[in-house]
């Protein structure tokens, strides 16, 4: 059936076939034709449109949960919250999560995601035990670090490029309670921020929310956010017996597109109420529930309707730990002198990775939403040319817009994820609008 | 603590509803055809809800072999869900006789074979409830899909005798029609999503709906509406239509 269909940015908008995976069975009739894998439309841009889409939504088993090793298995179109509504009660949690719990395992490998925990237990990748993938013409692979490791790294961050992932199994990390207990200071600029992820490096959790706006002495003005699971000794006799409880929240829900001049007003309200009020002093520790922690913006259903029907784009880069402060600072006075980025922004540090498209490097990433307005395409473009020259690279899971040439130029390993592309996958059966502007 | 035999345990909306009879501490016996997809099935249940599942071959076409299906279930469960069902393909079906018949036994004669089975157990015992999946496409045949429609309008009617025999007996049935679902069945059609439940919206209904003894449940209220005008049309206007 054909339909319009779009991810979380709501730009671009694809004439789409979007056909549902029941069974594996279906796979080779559902991919003679070139199509793209695609989980719940988290990511922003078009890494998951092509005029041929299989939706693996509806095929999301639990297949096996080991409760004593912490062993998770389920097939790939299993959402996050689903899964941790089974783990959580039995002590285990997700090993890396992204800022929604709305996505799949098949997403989740796909774009390799990081959490707030890179810099101390790197990507989704590094916990898998082994997926198992169909690339087409009825050849399915089960790879891991040891078997197809090729293969392996290539679909950890390949974006679907190598086919249909159909299950994951992962290891999970022990947790004693549903709270994370958590740490926040103010950094009044960016030298503060830089000495904050330092300071709080040990700390399995970190990120900071960075105003992009200010100028002058506050420039790079941010609150630190650091976090570590809260063990059971931290709670007090009452919390004990309901440590690893799930508590159910509320939804709000963002019914209609807000007209995109709300925007601005809305952000810098909550960022300034952040700034002053909820953080009294410097330092403020507290323990939260783990859903606040890692899902604020969960807790507001459809939050990507704030920007209007013309949608936004997410901007999301890395840079290298030697020139990231030197690009943070050119970078973002560049946005601050355009003034049309969001008022708020996600700053975060990232450990080594070894990958062939995986996003992160160490070094720092910062992610930004742009409504959509004239111009800013040529805007992004001028962005990117500044990353580019201190040698960092855009997420491909965020991104709707990126020009093949700096892709090419900023993603090292392309040649190798090529190979591999050759030798599993020759006839080029998965692709996607991103990929054809990418590879093209 | 109760339990529930489905038939059809593969259903999208029998999955649904095995879901809510497990979150209400039920256990859980499924019975499908291909047993590698009800494998799958029965980890994914046992995982979320930690509940008893267990899992037995059934083919609705193969009607000699209910009889030994029925007589393996010691005790049999108290509640018995009939969820299997075939829309087929009414322009191939009006041609070629294999699949009108697959269309008329999976939905009717299969049927029948095995709710004979059960609710003569279920008179033995004095107890027991059975629901049965129809379909408003039963109260007035269409030319788009009469031989599916007119197969559940006879499901139905058999679920209606029933009822009234097994009521003597302290036994209930329970006919669902739930109007358009969201399921592989439907996942090539272009559904109106005001018309269009989901499957746990039917469980929920079909939960609520055997436990207060309703004799006949639509899941949206919308369609109890619709298929009252539908069924009040002159059929001389309504043979003209094209639906
Ligand atoms: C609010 C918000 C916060 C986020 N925070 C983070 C974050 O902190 N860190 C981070 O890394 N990401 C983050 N993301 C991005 C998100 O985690 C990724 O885009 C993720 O891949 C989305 O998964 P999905 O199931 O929605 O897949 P889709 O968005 O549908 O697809 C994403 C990619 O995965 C591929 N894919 C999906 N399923 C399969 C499969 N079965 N086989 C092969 N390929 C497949 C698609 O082809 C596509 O290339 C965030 C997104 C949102 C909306
Ligand atoms: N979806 C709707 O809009 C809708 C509307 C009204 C009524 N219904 C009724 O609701 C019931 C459930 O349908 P659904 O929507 O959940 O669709 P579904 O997921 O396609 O389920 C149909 C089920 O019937 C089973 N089946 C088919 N032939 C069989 C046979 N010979 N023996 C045993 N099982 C057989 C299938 O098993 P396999 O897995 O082995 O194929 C499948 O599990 C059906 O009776 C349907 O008619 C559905």
């Amino acid at each position: 059936m054909r339909q319009k269909v779009f991810n979380w940015g709501r730009y671009p908008q694809g004439d789409v076939d979007l056909l549902p995976l029941y069974y594996l069975e279906e796979l080779d009739e559902l991919t003679s034709k070139p199509c793209i894998a695609r989980g719940n439309g988290r990511c922003y841009g078009d890494s998951s449109l092509s005029s041929q889409v299989i939706s693996t939504i509806t095929f999301d088993k639990a297949l096996i949960f080991d409760k004593k090793q912490g062993i998770f298995k389920c097939q790939s179109g299993m959402q996050l919250s689903d899964i941790l509504d089974i783990i959580v009660p039995h002590g285990w949690f997700l090993p890396v999560t992204p800022g929604t719990k709305f996505i799949t395992v098949g997403g989740a490998v796909a774009s390799d995601i990081h959490g707030k925990n890179h810099h101390t237990e790197g990507s989704f990748s590094k916990h898998i035990i082994e997926f198992e993938i169909y690339s087409g013409e009825g050849l399915h692979y089960t790879c891991s670090a040891k078997e197809h490791p090729d293969l392996f790294h290539a679909t950890c961050g390949g974006m679907g490029l190598t086919g249909i992932i159909t299950s994951v199994t992962f290891q999970l990390k022990k947790i004693e309670s549903v709270f994370i207990t958590r740490v926040q200071e103010k950094a009044r600029n960016l030298d503060e921020a830089f000495e904050l992820f330092e300071k709080y490096s040990n700390h399995t959790y970190s990120m900071a929310w960075i105003d992009c706006l200010k100028g002058g002495n506050s420039f790079g003005r941010s609150i630190m956010m650091a976090g570590e699971h809260t063990t059971l000794n931290e709670l007090n006799a009452k919390q004990k017996p309901e440590a690893l409880k799930l508590l159910q929240g509320s939804k709000l829900n963002i019914p209609l597109d807000l007209p995109s001049f709300m925007l601005s007003g809305l952000s810098v309200k909550s960022f300034n109420e952040l700034y002053y009020h909820k953080i009294l002093g410097k330092v403020k520790q507290d323990k939260t529930y783990f859903d606040q922690f890692f899902y604020p913006l969960d807790a507001i259903n459809n939050w990507n309707r704030m920007y209007g029907k013309h949608g936004f784009i997410q901007y999301q880069f890395v840079l290298p730990l030697s020139t990231s402060r030197a690009g943070l600072v050119e970078i973002m006075e560049k946005i601050r002198n355009q003034g049309s980025g969001s008022f708020l922004a996600v700053l975060k540090q990232f450990g080594p990775q070894d990958g062939m498209l995986s996003f992160p490097m160490e070094g720092y990433t910062l992610a930004l939403d742009f409504p959509f307005r004239p111009g800013l395409l040529k805007f992004l473009n001028k962005l990117d040319e500044l990353v580019l020259k201190y040698h960092g690279r855009l997420y491909l899971t965020k991104d709707a817009r990126m020009d093949a040439e700096v892709f090419k130029a900023s993603y090292p390993n392309l040649g190798e994820f090529i190979n591999v592309l050759d030798k599993y996958v020759p006839k080029r059966s998965f692709s996607s609008f991103q990929s054809e502007r990418l590879f093209g | 603590m109760g339990s529930i035999l489905i038939l059809g345990g593969t259903s999208d909306i029998a999955i649904s509803i095995a879901e809510e009879y497990l979150s209400n501490g039920y256990q859980v016996v499924l019975a499908a055809r291909n047993l590698e997809r009800l494998g799958i099935v029965k980890s994914d249940l046992q995982i979320r809800y930690n509940g008893v599942v267990e899992i037995k071959p059934f083919d609705a076409e193969e009607l000699q072999s209910h009889h030994d299906l029925v007589g393996s279930l010691d005790p049999l469960p108290d509640i018995t869900l009939c969820a299997f069902g075939y829309l087929g393909d009414q322009s191939i079906a009006k041609k070629n006789t294999e699949e009108c018949l697959k269309i008329i036994t999976v939905n009717f004669t299969g049927a029948v074979s095995i709710l004979n089975l059960i609710s003569e157990r279920y008179k033995k015992n004095r107890a027991g409830t059975i629901i049965g999946l129809s379909s408003v496409a039963g109260e007035r045949g269409r030319q788009s899909n009469y031989i599916y429609g007119s197969s559940k309008a006879a499901f139905t009617s058999y679920l209606s005798g029933l009822r009234n025999e097994l009521f003597h007996f302290g036994c209930h049935v329970l006919t669902v029609k739930p109007g358009f679902v969201d399921t592989k069945m439907t996942k090539h059609l272009e559904l109106n999503p005001w018309l269009t439940a989901q499957p746990n919206q039917v469980a929920k209904a079909v939960f609520r709906g055997a436990n207060s003894k309703r004799n006949t449940i639509y899941v949206l209220k919308m369609w109890r509406f619709i298929m009252f005008i539908i069924r009040q049309l002159p059929e001389t206007v309504f043979k003209r239509l094209k639906m």
